[in-house]
C-alpha cells in the first residue's frame, strides 16, 4: 500500500524548524514493513535528523538497492527523489549520482543481503573510492522478503526462526568499512534512537564516504531466542563507546560536560560533534585502534556500538578528480562542447 | 623462375606484414602505411593481432587503392615474412604471381618457397648485427630497414618517410639520425641487389585531399566530449579501452577549466561492468550526461541495469566496441555479434535503440548524437562499434560539428514548470509520443520528487501491480519505441546502375568492403541497390526496401544471422527473401569474400528461381 499517502492535516501548533518545514514534511509513504520492525525506527531517526538539522528536503538524493531496507526511502523524505535500484547495485547508482551533482546530499541505505551478500563488491568499492555519502545498512542479519533465510552477518552459531544454525563466519561491514577506508563509520541499534539520530546527523554534515551499521532486528524472523540480532540479545551485548551530539555552526553553545569526559572534532563545513565518551580509553581517530576494539569485543560477544572513527578531515571522490565546483549536470553547452573551430584544428593534426 | 607472370600493378594491391608481437614491428609498418599517404594514395590498414603482449604472431594487413577502397580486398600481393612461426601460411597467402620479402639471412630449402612467386630476400638480420651492436636496436632497427627496402621496391618516394621519421622523433635528434640511417641501409642494399622497382608500384596521386586519418574508438571519444558527456564509468576490456583513453585525452584538451584547471568532467574507472553501468545510470538519473565503453562480456554482465534502465526509463550510452564472442571468445579479433543480446538485453519484455557507425566519422556523429536521443529517448542506446572500426586507423572525411547545434536534453520539466502548477505524471504521456517527462532530483522543494524504481507503477510513479498500470506502462514503451523509429538515424540508400530485382542490407564496418565488392559486382553486369542500415529500430524505409526486392542479401560478421533475425522479428518478412551473407572467423570481412557469395548465390538462383518457391 506504499501508493497510498499520509493525509497532510496539521496542527497549528506543530513544531516547526529554520526552513519553516514541519516534521510532516520529512516524512515519506505509509510504511508497508512489518508492526514493530526496526527498520521504521531508522526511517523515523533519518526523518528526525534531517528536520533537525534544516535540511531542505530536495536536496536529499535517497538512493537503495533491493530488500526490505531498500523499501524504506519511500516511507521517508517524500520531497526527495528516490531511486530503488537492482539488487546489492545502490552503490554504484549513488556514486554516479553524486558525481553528476556534487551538491546534492547522497543517503544510501541497503541492508545486510543488499550489502554484505550480492552488494559486497560495490559496497566495499565506494567505501575505498571515498564517494560523499551516508550509507546505513539496516542490518537483521536475514532475509526479510524471501522469508528468513541467513544473511552474510548472521553470526555463526545464530539460530534462525526454524531452528538451523547458522555455520557460516559472519561478515563485519563496520570492520570492513575502516579497513576500507571509510572516513566515518558508526554502529547504532534501531532501538535507541538517541543514541542513532545524532549519529545519522554527524554522517550527513561528513564530508566523504559515512558509514553507519543499524542492527534491527527483524520481528518476524530473526526476533527469538538464539538470534544474536534479536531486540534482546542486542539491548543486552551493546558496548556503547560514546555518545555523540552534532552542533552546527549557528546552534547557540550549549550545555557544558566534564572536562576530560568530552571530545570535541570540528568537521570540514565547521560543524563540531560533542563526543561524551562512554568507553575509559576509546579514540574515535585511531582506525588501527577501532579495529582492534572491535575485534576484541566481538572475541567477547559485545556488539560495539557508536561513532567508532571519523576523519573530520578526509577528502571524497571529487576532490580526488578535481571537478569544477559547479555541478556537472549544470554545465551548459557552452561549458561542455568545443566547437567547431577546434575541431579543424583537430583534424589539421589528424592529416 | 617462375612461369606465372609477376602482378604489375600501380596503388592498387595489398602489402601484408607478418610479424611478432612485442618486436616493435607496429611503428614501423604504420610509418610504411604514413608513408604512402604522404605521396597522396590511400591506404586501409589493419592490424590482426593476437590477445597477448610479446611473442604471438601479429599482421598488419594494408590495401593500398587510389580508388579510394577501404575495406579488406582480400588476398595478398606482396608478403612481408618476419615470423618463421608462420612462415608456411604465409607463403600459402601470397596470391599467384606475387612477392614474397624475407630476411634471407639464414638460408631456407627451396621447399618453403613457391615457384608463382617472386622472392626479395635482404639478409636484414647480418645487415643489423654488423651495423649495431644493442640487441633492442638490431631488433627495432631490422623493421626500419625492411621499410627502406619497401620503399626501394614499391618506387616510393624516400623524402616523404625520411621526413616522417623526422616529424616522429621531433626533439630526440639521435633517435632521427639512427632510424633514417637504417631506412638508408634497406633503401641501399634493395637498389643495389634487388630488381627495383618490382611490378607493384606507389606513384604520387591526389586519393587522400582533405581526409583524415584516426580510428573509430578515437572518433567515438570524442564523439562523447561534443555529445557533452561528462561522466564516464568503466572498466577495462579490450577492445573498448581506448575509448575511455580518448575521452580522457580530448577531455585534458578541451574540457579544463583554464581559471583554474578544474575538470569539466568525471571519469571513473569501475570495478566491473556492473558498477559501471550502475554509475553511468546513476548519473543520467541525475541529469548528466554518461557513458560507457564496453565490449560482448561487459554487455553480459550489465544485463540486469539495462533492465532498469529501460523500465525506469533513464538516459544511459553505451560504446559496445563487439569482438569475436560467445564467451571469452576472440578477444582481439572483430565481429558483429552482439546485436541480439543488445537490442534485446535483459529479462522480461525489453527493446533497445542501437546505432551502426559505418566508420570513424560516424563515430564521432552517432557517438555525440547518442546523448540526444538517449535524453529525448530517455532509455540507453548502443553505439555498435567492433575491433575493426574501433582500433584501425583508417581514412576518414574530417570531423565536423554545427556551433548552432543545441543538445536536446528532451522533457524535462523545470522548476518554473513546476511552480506553475503543471501536472507532473513521471509515466504519463500527455503527447501521444509514449515519452513521459522528468525532472532531475533538487529541482523543486515541494514538487516534482518521486519514486525512481525497477518495479511497476502507475502513471504517476506509484508503486502499483494493477494489471491496468502495467499495461498502459509497457503500451506506452511500445509506442516510445516507435517514436524512437522517427528520430533515429535514417539508413543509406544507394541504387544501382541499372534497375534490379536484389538488394542488400549491410552494416557498420561491412560497408568499406561492400562498397568495393558492389562496384566489382556492377562491372560484372550483377546489380544491386544497396541499404546500409544506421540504426535499431528500422525505419518504415527498411521494410519497404525488403519489400520493394525479390531478394535482399543480408550480409554481416556474425554465424547466426542476427541483423537478419531481427528484420524478420521486428519486421515480420519473410526469411526466404533474405539471404545470409555471413563472415565470422574473426578477421573484418573482404570485398572479394562478398561479391564471390553474391555472385554464386545469385547464379544459383538464375537456375532455380525462389520466385516460385516463395509464391507456392
Amino acid at each position: 500500500m506504499t501508493y497510498l499517502s499520509k493525509p497532510k492535516l496539521l496542527r497549528p501548533d506543530t513544531p516547526k524548524n529554520a526552513l519553516g518545514y514541519t516534521r510532516r514534511d520529512y516524512e515519506g509513504a505509509i510504511s508497508t514493513l512489518c508492526a514493530g520492525c526496526g527498520h521504521d525506527s531508522i526511517s523515523a531517526a533519518i526523518v528526525q535528523a534531517c528536520f533537525d538539522l534544516d535540511i531542505e528536503p530536495h536536496k536529499v538524493a535517497k538512493l537503495s538497492g533491493i530488500g526490505c531496507s531498500s523499501k524504506t526511502p519511500d516511507y521517508f523524505l517524500g520531497n526527495s527523489h528516490g531511486f530503488n535500484s537492482v539488487h546489492g547495485r545502490m552503490p554504484s547508482v549513488l556514486t554516479g549520482a553524486a558525481l553528476a551533482n556534487r551538491d546534492l546530499i547522497y543517503l544510501g541505505v541497503s541492508g545486510d543481503g543488499d550489502s554484505a551478500s550480492i552488494g559486497i563488491g560495490q559496497f566495499a568499492h565506494a567505501m575505498r573510492r571515498g564517494v560523499n555519502m551516508t550509507y546505513i545498512v539496516e542490518n537483521n542479519g536475514v532475509y526479510g522478503l524471501t522469508k528468513g533465510q541467513f544473511s552474510a552477518t548472521t553470526d555463526k552459531g545464530s539460530k534462525s526462526k526454524r531452528g538451523v544454525v547458522n555455520n557460516d563466519s559472519p561478515i563485519d561491514l563496520v570492520a570492513l568499512a575502516l579497513q576500507l577506508g571509510a572516513s566515518y563509520v558508526a554502529r547504532s541499534f534501531s532501538g535507541d534512537k538517541e543514541q542513532l539520530i545524532p549519529l545519522i546527523k554527524g554522517a550527513l554534515h561528513h564530508r566523504g564516504p559515512a558509514f553507519i551499521d543499524v542492527i534491527s532486528p527483524c520481528v518476524t524472523f530473526n526476533n527469538h531466542p538464539g538470534s544474536t540480532k534479536s531486540y534482546d540479545y542486542v539491548r543486552e551485548h551493546n558496548e556503547a563507546v560514546n555518545r555523540l551530539d552534532v552542533i552546527l555552526p549557528r546552534d547557540p553553545i550549549g550545555a557544558s560536560y566534564a572536562p576530560g569526559s568530552l571530545r570535541r572534532i570540528v568537521q570540514h563545513d565547521g560543524s563540531v560533534l560533542h563526543l561524551r565518551k562512554l568507553g575509559e580509553d576509546y579514540d574515535p581517530s585511531d582506525r588501527i585502534g577501532a579495529m582492534n576494539h572491535i575485534q576484541e569485543r566481538h572475541a567477547l560477544g559485545e556488539i560495539v556500538t557508536g561513532l567508532l572513527f571519523v576523519d573530520a578531515s578526509a577528502e571524497d571522490l571529487h576532490r580526488h578528480l578535481n571537478t569544477v565546483g559547479k555541478p556537472l549536470n549544470q554545465l551548459r553547452d557552452a561549458y561542455l562542447c568545443p566547437g567547431s573551430k577546434a575541431l579543424e584544428a583537430l583534424n589539421a593534426s589528424l592529416r | 623462375m617462375s612461369a606465372t607472370k609477376p602482378i604489375q600493378r600501380c596503388n592498387d594491391f595489398v602489402i601484408k606484414f607478418a610479424n611478432v608481437n612485442g618486436s616493435g614491428s607496429a611503428s614501423a609498418n604504420e610509418l610504411f602505411a604514413r608513408a604512402v599517404l604522404r605521396m597522396g594514395v590511400p591506404v586501409a590498414p589493419r592490424n590482426i593481432f593476437p590477445s597477448n603482449i610479446q611473442g604471438l604472431p601479429t599482421w598488419y594487413e594494408m590495401r593500398v587503392s587510389a580508388a579510394g577502397w577501404l575495406g579488406r580486398r582480400g588476398g595478398c600481393d606482396l608478403m612481408v615474412a618476419m615470423n618463421p612461426q608462420t612462415w608456411d601460411r604465409d607463403i600459402a597467402e601470397i596470391e599467384s604471381g606475387g612477392y614474397l620479402f624475407y630476411d634471407s639471412t639464414k638460408a631456407l630449402p627451396r621447399s618453403k618457397f613457391r615457384d608463382d612467386i617472386t622472392v626479395l630476400g635482404i639478409p636484414l638480420t647480418e645487415i643489423c648485427n654488423r651495423e649495431y651492436s644493442d640487441a633492442r636496436q638490431r631488433q627495432l632497427f631490422k623493421n626500419i630497414m625492411y621499410v627502406g627496402a619497401l620503399t626501394a621496391l614499391l618506387d616510393m618516394e624516400f623524402d616523404p618517410v625520411e621526413k616522417l621519421i623526422t616529424d616522429q622523433f621531433r626533439g630526440k635528434d639521435k633517435l632521427i639520425a639512427a632510424n633514417i640511417n637504417a631506412l638508408k641501409l634497406g633503401y641501399a642494399h634493395a637498389k643495389e641487389h634487388l630488381p627495383c622497382p618490382i611490378g607493384l608500384r606507389v606513384a604520387r596521386s591526389d586519393g587522400v585531399g582533405d581526409k583524415i586519418f584516426v580510428n573509430g574508438n578515437d572518433a567515438a571519444g570524442l564523439g562523447a566530449v561534443y555529445g557533452g558527456a561528462t561522466v564516464a564509468a568503466w572498466y577495462p576490456i579490450t577492445p573498448s579501452t581506448s575509448v575511455i583513453e580518448s575521452f580522457s585525452a580530448y577531455c585534458r584538451k578541451y574540457r579544463t577549466d583554464p581559471d583554474n584547471g578544474s575538470a569539466r568532467y568525471a571519469i571513473v574507472q569501475a570495478e566491473d561492468e556492473l558498477a559501471s553501468i550502475g554509475m553511468v545510470i546513476g548519473a543520467s538519473w541525475n541529469g548528466a550526461r554518461a557513458f560507457t565503453a564496453t565490449s560482448g562480456p561487459g554487455i553480459s554482465l550489465m544485463q540486469e541495469f539495462f533492465g532498469l534502465a529501460y523500465f525506469a526509463e533513464i538516459p544511459a550510452v553505451i560504446f559496445d566496441v563487439q569482438r569475436g564472442g560467445p564467451s571469452t571468445g576472440m578477444p582481439t579479433r572483430t565481429q558483429q555479434s552482439d546485436l541480439i543480446s543488445c537490442a534485446y538485453a535483459s529479462h522480461g519484455d525489453t527493446r533497445h535503440v542501437l546505432l551502426f557507425p559505418e566508420g570513424p566519422y560516424e563515430c564521432f556523429t552517432l557517438g555525440a548524437q547518442a546523448f540526444d536521443l538517449a535524453d529525448r529517448l530517455q532509455t540507453p542506446v548502443f553505439v555498435m562499434l567492433d575491433l575493426d572500426i574501433g582500433m584501425n586507423d583508417s581514412l576518414s572525411q574530417p570531423f565536423d560539428w554545427d556551433d548552432q547545434r543545441r543538445y536536446d536534453r528532451g522533457k524535462v520539466m523545470s522548476e518554473e514548470e513546476l511552480e506553475a502548477g503543471k501536472d507532473f505524471g513521471r509515466y504519463l504521456d500527455i503527447d501521444g509520443d509514449g515519452i513521459a517527462y522528468r525532472t532531475i532530483p533538487g529541482t523543486h522543494p515541494t514538487k516534482g520528487a518521486y519514486f525512481t524504481r525497477g518495479t511497476t507503477r502507475n502513471a504517476y510513479a506509484k508503486y502499483s501491480e494493477a494489471g491496468a498500470d502495467y499495461v498502459y506502462n509497457m503500451e506506452r514503451l511500445r509506442r516510445k519505441f516507435a517514436t524512437a523509429k522517427k528520430l533515429v538515424p535514417a539508413p543509406v540508400l544507394r541504387r544501382a546502375a541499372a534497375p534490379t530485382r536484389f538488394g542488400a542490407l549491410y552494416y557498420g564496418s561491412t560497408g568499406p568492403s561492400m562498397d568495393e565488392a558492389v562496384a566489382s559486382l556492377e562491372a560484372r553486369g550483377i546489380h544491386l541497390d544497396t541499404l546500409r542500415l544506421r540504426s535499431f529500430p528500422f525505419a518504415d524505409e527498411v521494410l519497404d526496401f525488403v519489400s520493394e526486392h525479390d531478394f535482399v542479401f543480408v550480409v554481416e560478421q556474425n554465424e547466426s544471422a542476427q541483423m537478419r533475425t531481427l528484420l524478420i522479428n521486428e519486421g515480420e518478412l519473410d526469411p526466404k527473401r533474405l539471404i545470409r551473407v555471413l563472415h565470422y572467423d574473426g578477421t573484418p570481412i573482404t570485398a572479394r569474400f562478398i561479391e564471390s557469395r553474391i555472385a554464386d548465390a545469385l547464379s544459383e538462383r538464375k537456375v532455380s528461381p525462389i520466385r516460385k518457391q516463395v509464391a507456392s
